[in-house]
């Protein structure tokens, strides 16, 4: 099924991903931020993104652990790798609008710190997967459940303890013609990520099949 | 619920026990988180006085690193006797056994704190004692949620051939909403003027946390130590 959608798809989000620049080069100019506020249809996105693969990650790892499903196991493995790589997507965006806007590269503010220890979360996740040994994929799995749990703590403990960032009721409240530009890149990034799944998920299938067959020669 | 009981309670006596005869994990965690406290006071304490509010983060960056350390040496040494697939063997439930460590590891680190609190008070002037019940929840409760993770963990672990550096990778990014909490409440409690309110959101923040991956880790504990 994921083969006959799969060109379609890529056609889609490439061409997307063509047309977004000139949406982003269209859209008004923020009155205060200027230039430097077009980061948002991209670094805005790429956090959406890398939510998203929190997400499947930490549900994808429960049903692996509880149901024994190895197909889950490879849905969870893309998404903390995809995790890692949105996450790292707006962690390099970010500090190149903030040395613009606050003048410095990093401030402790609670959406930098928790979007920090999150990759960190997820970057734990990969090395566990990759130097954890044998058993390893269930080591993992408790990973991806404790980092999705911990995302609600994750978020009030910084909050409360600092914020400067510009508040999340942002999006509901942009000006005209900002909204369209950004659904745009939203809906392109969510594409692509779920591009980079597919061919992540296919790869792990592949690998786990050449797996089985190597011992089906031994035996 | 009474053999549930009875189990952890059983773990725990025996792990108590052990550790009353050798007191080595005891000795050896104190003794690395009062190195600690004073590998911090040479990069904080400033012509003599120690910067603002750093006294309550040097006191959990102690009781973090030693409580992976404690946690690291427990299983270790259920390694080393091969005592933990006795103990997953038993005819008891599997979340029982997490229980009776977890309840293990927060009685040593309890004890840990009973000494390093009125250390760190004393070295470094802070006005600990101010509160002391509210000390104390903010001390149960990060204690609590920060083993509750690492008993977990720790003993996925122990089949793991890279655990040593594996622990502390794993913990720590997961247990730094404990380690803001237990620091802005302790600071609360030990500025010039107690914030009451403030100490008390924090450790219903820890509370809350507790809850969350307490149960998070019973319901995840039989899975994951299956083989």
């Amino acid at each position: 099924m994921t083969k006959r959608y799969f060109v379609p798809l890529l056609v889609v989000t490439a061409a997307m991903f063509a047309y977004a620049p000139i949406l982003i080069a269209n859209a008004p100019y923020e009155s205060t931020m200027g230039l430097v506020q077009k980061i948002f249809y991209f670094h805005v996105p790429s956090w959406f993104a890398m939510f998203t693969a929190v997400f499947i990650c930490g549900i994808q790892s429960a049903i692996y652990l509880f149901r024994g499903r190895a197909a889950s196991d490879r849905v969870a493995a893309a998404a903390g790798e995809l995790a890692v790589v949105f996450g790292l997507l707006g962690l390099v965006t970010g500090p190149l609008w903030g040395r613009k806007s606050w003048g410095v590269w990093w401030q402790w503010d609670a959406r930098l710190t928790i979007a920090l220890l999150l990759e960190l979360t997820f970057i734990a996740y990969l090395l566990v997967r990759k130097y954890g040994g044998p058993g390893s994929e269930k080591l993992a799995a408790a990973v991806g459940i404790f980092g999705m749990a911990n995302v609600p703590f994750l978020y009030m403990s910084v909050n409360i303890w600092r914020t400067i960032h510009p508040p999340t009721s942002v999006v509901p409240t942009l000006p005209a013609g900002m909204p369209g530009p950004f659904w745009f890149s939203v809906a392109a990034f969510m594409l692509l990520l779920t591009i980079l799944m597919t061919l992540r998920v296919r790869l792990e299938q592949q690998r786990a099949a050449l797996d089985e067959l190597y011992l089906a020669l031994e035996e | 619920m009474g053999q549930f009981l009875n189990v952890a309670l059983l773990v725990l006596r025996k792990d108590v026990a052990i550790e009353v005869k050798s007191r080595e994990i005891l000795y050896t965690t104190l003794f690395f988180a009062v190195s600690c406290v004073l590998v911090f006071a040479f990069a904080l304490v400033k012509e003599g006085r120690v910067v603002e509010d750093a006294s309550a983060g040097i006191l959990w960056i102690a009781v973090a690193f030693a409580g992976t350390l404690a946690l690291g040496r427990t299983f270790e040494r259920e390694r080393y006797g091969e005592t933990l697939r006795a103990l997953l063997l038993a005819p008891a439930p599997r979340a029982a056994i997490y229980v009776g460590k977890l309840l293990g590891i927060v009685l040593l680190l309890a004890v840990a704190e009973v000494a390093l609190v009125p250390l760190v008070a004393l070295l470094f002037g802070a006005a600990f004692f101010a509160r002391p019940l509210l000390l104390a929840g903010l001390l149960a409760s990060g204690t609590i949620g920060f083993a509750a993770v690492g008993t977990l963990f720790a003993a996925m672990l122990v089949r793991s051939r890279s655990r040593d550096v594996m622990l502390p990778i794993l913990l720590y990014p997961i247990t730094v909403p404990v380690i803001i909490a237990g620091v802005r409440g302790t600071v609360a409690i030990a500025q010039a003027a107690p914030d009451e309110a403030v100490a008390a959101m924090w450790i219903g923040l820890l509370a809350a946390f507790d809850v969350v991956f307490v149960t998070l880790a019973l319901w995840t504990f039989e899975p994951l130590m299956t083989e």
